[in-house]
């Protein structure tokens, strides 16, 4: 005979507005099984948890149900207080009485059943749940970071300080991300390179920290504290070892027409190069796709004026294994493409650009030496308009969100350009101004004030060329919807960040959640800003959503402090909701009968052999056995078996036939 | 005559749409109180019986719901359940239960709107085709009987 206890909450009113929470209890209180029911205004305040905690000893409670919010929100809060009570912790369920009722449904006779079949399917479900033990599994104190911007260098130097090994994979040749193209920071106007490129030498001198540049996460297995992952380090037809980064070949390298991505197609680069002067690691690679050799079959004069012999034409991609106990994923963001404004004529206009083009016309290391010029004649413009959310806050671009960045940055280029071209004129076509932050207000004041950049209020409609220069129109919505219109010689879109090429691909490879703009999802939007769904996993930067850098370096300490906290434990406590093969006694042994259908469909290779012998020595059965560390607890195993030898703790066949049967027979 | 209000039991994983519903509580966006959640820890462990189950017990209508393909935290559950499904919809049509008495839907944590409208238009569906009341009559055991007479 089951002594369970119901605890309802009302959630301040959260969940009281709606549903009779009293009556809840008491028709609980009615059910066959439970000898305890309550409700209180807020179960996990800390009386209420005193309250579920002396419950449990006076009523020598068997089981527990609390009513209540999620259980993504609260299981692990009232597990422990169980536990702290003497109750296993496994022996306590949660119902979802506020984001499953009380949240979704108007306040109603219907709602407050609802609410009690809830509860009445949880009383009958932990009737049947075991006291289960946590299962221990080692941690492998290696992290991997995904992305070398400022937010994954902040990350990896963060854990490897802490004296942590730590990997770091990067796509491009180079780290440096994003930042490292930007010319000055807002809204300090302190230099971007500067401040960045001191941390990115750190990262390739660090004693903890292994680089790999050029190179892919290929595959992830394993979960929380035991991942393997393969990373593809692409071949650099370059012997790393042997480079000493002189430069010679690529001054030499025939091909010196191929738009330079660093440089976002303002300039050139030859096929084999540095992506920029403080490339981090500073040692070249061939472009395979635009190399005269690998098109023709002959050139390398590479080869023949490299002092040290280091190119090697016919290297390989190389996969290396890389076991690592939490990953960080920091791979950023990347700007709308310019096909998506056919009006403002992107692409068509060579002097249309967007805002990472004028970061490198206006970075002294940039194609202009930080001169504003424009693409088209290199003439020194005299009239620029800058135009806010191109794209951001557009539903009809499918961009519903702000892109975040951009007031303050377009802010920062009209000022640019100011301080560069003093007789110059900004315009800025602006939907609000969004300048939240420490100082960011008073620096789009200081724009519009000191600099005198010319703010107006409305959009764009259509941008064209006549004469020579850019007729932007657009709308004054502060003067009556006055319609404007500016005869410019260069414009400059700040088109929305959105998520990075390739990031739902990563996402699906790693095992994350994403959101319907392919960034990454957190674990709770407020609560868990740094974790994923995922384990062991954690975001930082950009690749979250929109992020300037004072806030992407936060979210990557944040993502390292938890990585820390991690590899701080030597075991790491796991749940043992997983699946297990019945055993029974001789002769029987199990109702499994050996067909391993269950090992063809388990993702983790979870799924052993087990021989049974007799005295004899010799093997009479062949059984399934599933091993601890590897079973994550998805159940596929179970709903396959075709002799139901196979059962999961915490949703076994009889639990959910139980819920079943409580939930439909009212 | 009081309105049909069917009884429906949503079979969702936890990762993907037990979450989703989750947000759809959050947004306080409002749903028909006929559907009510069991929370699986991924639509691969969801197999015939389950669904016979509810069946059984007189569910009028069932969704199964989990992430999306390729999104699975499991890597493939997902489409293990998928392929049952296609499995189950003959087996559906043999038993002479309606195939759009379950509902099969990918809802990720992220579409909080989504959910709400799965169960509205499933609901809605469950309306249209009226209470589940043969269960009894088609009781697994009593067309093994029928089958197994057959066949000798």
């Amino acid at each position: 005979m089951s002594r369970i206890g119901v605890f309802v909450c009302h959630c301040g009113e959260n969940i009281s507005a709606t549903v009779d929470c009293e009556k809840v209890a008491r028709i609980s209180g009615e059910l066959k099984g439970v000898e305890f029911s309550a409700d209180y205004k807020y179960m996990c305040s800390d009386p209420g948890q005193t309250m579920l905690k002396d419950a449990i000893r006076e009523h020598k409670l068997d089981g527990v149900v609390v009513a209540a919010c999620s259980p993504r929100m609260h299981e692990p809060t009232f597990r422990n207080a169980c536990a702290e009570a003497g109750l296993n912790p496994y022996l306590c369920e949660m119902s979802n009485i506020r984001e499953h009722c009380s949240w979704v449904h108007p306040k109603s006779d219907l709602t407050t059943d609802k609410a009690e079949s809830l509860v009445r399917v949880m009383v009958e479900k932990v009737k049947k749940n075991k006291a289960l033990n946590s299962i221990k599994v080692p941690v492998t104190r290696t992290a991997l970071v995904i992305g070398g911007g400022v937010a994954g260098i902040q990350a990896a130097l963060d854990i490897a300080n802490c004296g942590h090994k730590v990997v770091m994979v990067e796509k491009l040749p180079s780290i440096g991300g994003h930042m490292s193209q930007l010319s000055e920071t807002f809204p300090t106007l302190d230099c971007s390179q500067c401040i960045l490129t001191p941390r990115m030498v750190e990262v390739a001198q660090h004693p903890n920290i292994t680089l790999y540049t050029y190179a892919e996460v290929e595959s992830v297995d394993g979960f929380i504290g035991n991942f393997k992952v393969k990373v593809r380090k692409k071949s650099k037809s370059l012997d790393e070892h042997l480079c000493t980064g002189c430069g010679l070949c690529t001054t030499k390298c025939p091909q010196k027409k191929i738009p330079n991505e660093f440089e976002r197609g303002l300039g050139f680069r030859p096929a084999i190069y540095v992506p920029f002067p403080q490339a981090v690691p500073n040692k070249p690679v061939i472009d395979r796709e635009n190399c005269t050799y690998y098109i023709k079959g002959k050139c390398k004069v590479c080869e023949i004026v490299c002092p040290t012999k280091a190119i090697r034409f016919d290297q390989e991609d190389e996969i290396v294994e890389v076991d690592c106990g939490a990953i960080v994923l920091a791979t950023g963001f990347d700007v709308l493409k310019p096909d998506f404004f056919p009006e403002y004529g992107y692409g068509k206009y060579k002097d249309v650009i967007d805002g990472l083009q004028f970061e490198r016309l206006a970075s002294a290391s940039g194609p202009t030496q930080g001169m504003i010029r424009r693409p088209s004649d290199g003439e020194i413009p005299k009239k620029i308009v800058f135009v806010a959310c191109a794209g951001s806050r557009d539903p009809a671009k499918g961009i519903e969100y702000c892109s975040k960045i951009c007031c303050m940055y377009t802010a920062k280029h009209a000022m640019l350009y100011k301080h560069k071209v003093h007789d110059g004129t900004p315009y800025v076509f602006y939907m609000d101004i969004r300048a939240g932050g420490k100082n960011y207000e008073e620096f789009v004041r200081r724009a519009i004030v000191e600099d005198e950049t010319h703010y107006v209020r409305g959009r764009v409609s259509t941008i064209y060329e006549k004469n020579g220069k850019l007729i932007v129109k657009g709308v004054d919505t502060l003067m009556g919807a006055q319609p404007v219109e500016i005869e410019a010689d260069m414009v400059v879109l700040a088109t929305a960040g959105v998520a990075n090429k390739g990031s739902e691909e990563l996402a699906q490879t790693v095992h994350v959640s994403y959101d319907a703009h392919k960034f990454f999802a957190e674990a709770h939007p407020k609560l868990k800003p740094v974790e994923t769904n995922t384990a062991g996993i954690f975001l930082a930067g950009a690749c979250q959503a929109p992020k300037d850098i004072p806030e992407s370096v936060a979210a990557a300490s944040g993502a390292a402090v938890k990585v820390a906290a991690l590899f701080s434990n030597d075991l790491l406590t796991r749940e043992p909701l997983i699946a297990v093969v019945n055993r029974q006694a001789p002769p029987v042994y199990s109702s499994c009968v050996g067909c391993f259908l269950c090992q063809s469909v388990c993702p983790y290779q979870a799924i052993e052999r087990e021989e049974i012998k007799n005295r004899n020595g010799e093997v009479i059965r062949t059984l399934a056995k599933v091993n601890e560390g590897l079973c994550q607890g998805c159940g596929t195993c179970v709903a396959l078996c075709r002799t139901k030898a196979i059962d999961i703790y915490g949703y076994s066949n009889q639990q959910v036939y139980s819920e079943i049967m409580a939930l439909l027979n009212d | 005559m009081q309105e049909f209000e069917p009884k429906i039991v949503a079979f969702v994983c936890n990762w993907c749409t037990y979450a989703g519903a989750d947000l759809t509580g959050t947004s306080r966006i409002k749903y028909s109180a006929n559907v009510k959640i069991i929370r699986f820890p991924c639509t691969g462990r969801i197999d015939f019986m389950i669904l016979m189950k509810a069946f059984e017990n007189g569910a009028d209508g069932i969704i199964v719901s989990g992430c999306h393909p390729n999104d699975c935290h499991y890597s493939t559950g997902n489409f293990h359940a998928r392929r049952r499904w296609i499995v189950l919809r003959n087996l559906l049509n043999f038993a002479g239960i309606e195939t759009d008495r379950i509902q099969f839907s990918w809802v990720s944590a992220a579409e909080g709107f989504k959910w709400a409208d799965v169960v509205n238009n499933t609901v809605a569906a469950i309306k249209e085709i009226g209470p589940y009341e043969n269960y009894r009559k088609i009781a697994v055991s009593t067309l093994f009987n029928e089958e197994g007479a057959s066949n000798e």
